[in-house]
């Protein structure tokens, strides 16, 4: 903590915050009223910010600082998971040799990947890293199956070795028997907050994510990093050889990626090929860019914000929406219906694809640039009230 | 015995021939300027000296060590800088962080995975960055963007960028170019006074004469791929060869 500046310390005490009192900051609605469908505060998705917050984070290391776009790092996540469930199915449930494995795995296969990638930059770099991911995907459903399980998904079974279990083991992901699943429920009044294993475990892995990017933005290699992004010809004859730097870069952020997979693996032991789509890597880029790419808390922002639309707007139907507009006389009723159904439920997608056109051309630096904006408009008619209030004072 | 020796270089792009028979010799500790006509092969001769061209034929020795087919950050770390004629510097970073990079990279070499300490502590780093921007006037712009400062400024940066090396040997590809008189003047005097504490041995390419005339203790004169004449300036003045190149034969 000491090797933090002031300004650090302060986004990490506030992510720290975030993260531990997210079942709160989340639910703010209390149940069974019509808002409480808009509540996020519930284990499964809280557990999804985080890991997806893990893999961003990885993701901004390359992508932010060199500015390299891979298309493939959903490779890596499903790499992470495939390690971990296997270590389910030949060891036993403790996630931790399944999330040490993962990152291991991701980090060699992204070592592998990157080597060949990151002889070319630009666009080239994207398609190859493109080329790398949906070859990776097409083999785990084909020749890879032994390993994979194909179509099927990846997952434990009865009959599997779990060297280390007996009969008396715990049959479901656990920390030294914390089991992931459980949950605590806090009834406050009409509220019911819930506190799971899984997301605080998760919730524990963003933060020290989290911690070691903001080490590396302020560190010489961050900086090279940075630069690399800027003006590679200058940094060439400054004496810097890029290429470790940016293989550095891709093989820190497969980790990354990885341990999220690994993560995803231990909230639900499963592991399917189409977790290394590129549709899924794309949705990494999406995350990413959305928060605002280069910024430290940006990318942990897109993918809440992803991963919310993703789980509450697709959820909203035709009858909910019927619901909200019951008042209106019904020709009015069904119309409004009518056209806010093709946003909501399986429309979702075109929500969020307004949202993100939206952001990129009002704000190129995503959701970080409309915060600075408030954040800068703010002070400045503070400052202003304060200067009038000065100029009005020896008036009087 | 030169701190860089060319020898016999031919560099050919299809059929024109930019560099023929190329010979060289910068001294140790001089300001050795390389002139002539646009299109001699100035710069071409310059690239082959950073890793950024191979010659054909010929050798490049730089301390008795050949360049050639060595990388540009391998030749950079056995102390050859370069300043462009198009400033190339890190444009979205500050000013202060612009000449951190290279004074990291002479302490830590090529690559270093150093991902832990942080940029603030590297004390040493900073002092020789903070003397490098007072050296060059630009330490009141620390905190600027790069990019956002004016083309005079961006010229003087890189050049601190560059000598915050301590390079063996400096080379500046027309470093007052679009420069104002009194910009002009000033980087002269910059580059006489590192000169002259420093001992760095600097080749320049210009086509500002009074730039080449109060700087140069050596001149080589290139025209059409070819050293015409390299001689000391006092000498080169009159020379008929030069008025020659520059003129156009039927002015002679």
């Amino acid at each position: 903590m000491k090797s933090l500046a002031k300004s650090d310390k302060r986004t990490l005490l506030f992510v720290i915050f975030i993260a531990i009192a997210a079942p709160f900051l989340l639910n703010p609605f209390p149940e069974g009223s019509a808002m409480a469908q808009f509540n996020a505060g519930y284990p499964d998705l809280m557990q999804r910010f985080a890991y997806f917050g893990v893999l961003a984070i990885g993701f901004n290391i390359l992508f932010g600082l060199t500015g390299y776009l891979s298309f493939g790092h959903a490779a890596f996540l499903g790499v992470g998971s495939y390690s971990a469930v296997w270590m389910f199915k030949l060891l036993g449930m403790n996630i931790i040799p399944g999330l040490i494995l993962s990152v291991i795995v991701a980090g060699i296969f992204s070592l592998l990947i990157g080597y060949i990638s990151l002889r070319r930059s630009g666009i080239y770099f994207s398609i190859l890293t493109l080329a790398f991911a949906q070859m990776s995907f097409a083999m785990a459903y084909s020749v890879l199956t032994p390993l994979t399980n194909g179509e099927t998904g990846l997952q434990v079974y009865a009959d599997d070795p779990q060297v280390f279990m007996n009969e008396n083991s715990i049959a479901v992901p656990h920390l030294f028997g914390l089991k992931m699943q459980d949950t605590f429920t806090l009834d406050i009044g009409p509220w019911a907050f819930q506190f799971n294993i899984g997301y605080y475990i998760c919730a524990l892995f963003l933060i020290a994510a989290f911690y070691m990017s903001l080490r590396i933005f302020r560190s010489p290699f961050g900086l090279m990093l940075r630069a690399i992004k800027t003006n590679q010809t200058r940094l060439n004859y400054t004496g810097i050889n890029t290429r470790p730097y940016t293989l550095a870069a891709f093989v820190i952020s497969g980790m990354y990626a990885g341990l999220a997979g690994g993560l995803m693996a231990s909230m639900d032991p499963l592991a399917g090929a189409e977790r290394m789509q590129w549709t899924a890597s794309g949705e990494i880029v999406l995350m990413t860019i959305l928060g605002g790419a280069g910024t430290l808390i940006g990318p942990v922002l897109g993918a809440g914000f992803i991963k919310y639309f993703e789980n509450i707007f697709s959820k909203i139907n035709e009858t909910v929406l019927h619901g909200w507009f019951a008042f209106l006389p019904d020709g009015l009723e069904n119309a409004i219906v009518w056209v806010l159904h093709f946003f909501v439920g399986k429309g979702w997608h075109l929500t969020l694809g307004l949202l993100f056109m939206a952001i990129v051309i009002f704000l190129p630096g995503g959701l970080m640039e409309g915060a600075q904006r408030i954040g800068n408009w703010w002070k400045n008619r503070r400052a202003k009230g304060k200067t009038s209030s000065a100029k009005t004072t020896p008036a009087e | 015995m030169g701190i860089l020796e060319v020898n016999n270089v031919n560099k050919s792009f299809g059929g024109l021939k930019a560099l023929q028979n190329v010979n060289l010799d910068i001294e140790e500790g001089k300001i050795h300027a390389i002139i002539g006509p646009n299109g001699a092969g100035k710069s071409t001769l310059l690239n082959c000296f950073v890793g950024k061209l191979v010659p054909d034929t010929g050798t490049v020795m730089f301390n008795g060590q050949s360049l050639l087919g060595i990388k540009p950050h391998e030749i950079n770390q056995v102390g050859v800088s370069r300043v462009f004629q198009t400033p190339e510097i890190f444009s979205e970073l500050s000013v202060f962080e612009n000449v951190m990079i290279p004074c990291f990279a002479k302490r830590d070499g090529a690559f270093t995975l150093n991902a832990l300490n942080r940029v603030h502590s590297e004390q040493d780093i900073r002092e020789r960055a903070e003397e490098m921007l007072v050296d060059v006037n630009l330490i009141d712009k620390r905190d600027m963007i790069a990019s956002s400062m004016s083309r005079g400024d961006k010229r003087r940066l890189e050049m601190a960028m560059c000598l915050s090396q301590q390079p063996k040997l400096l080379l500046l590809d027309e470093p007052t170019a679009g420069m104002a008189r009194a910009d002009t003047e000033s980087t002269i005097e910059l580059l006489k006074t590192i000169q002259e504490r420093l001992k760095i041995t600097m080749a320049i390419i210009e086509h500002d004469m009074g730039v080449v005339f109060s700087l140069a203790q050596k001149i080589s004169v290139l025209a059409q791929g070819t050293v015409i004449v390299e001689d000391l300036p006092e000498n080169i003045k009159g020379h008929p060869k030069v008025k020659e190149a520059y003129l156009g034969e039927a002015q002679v």
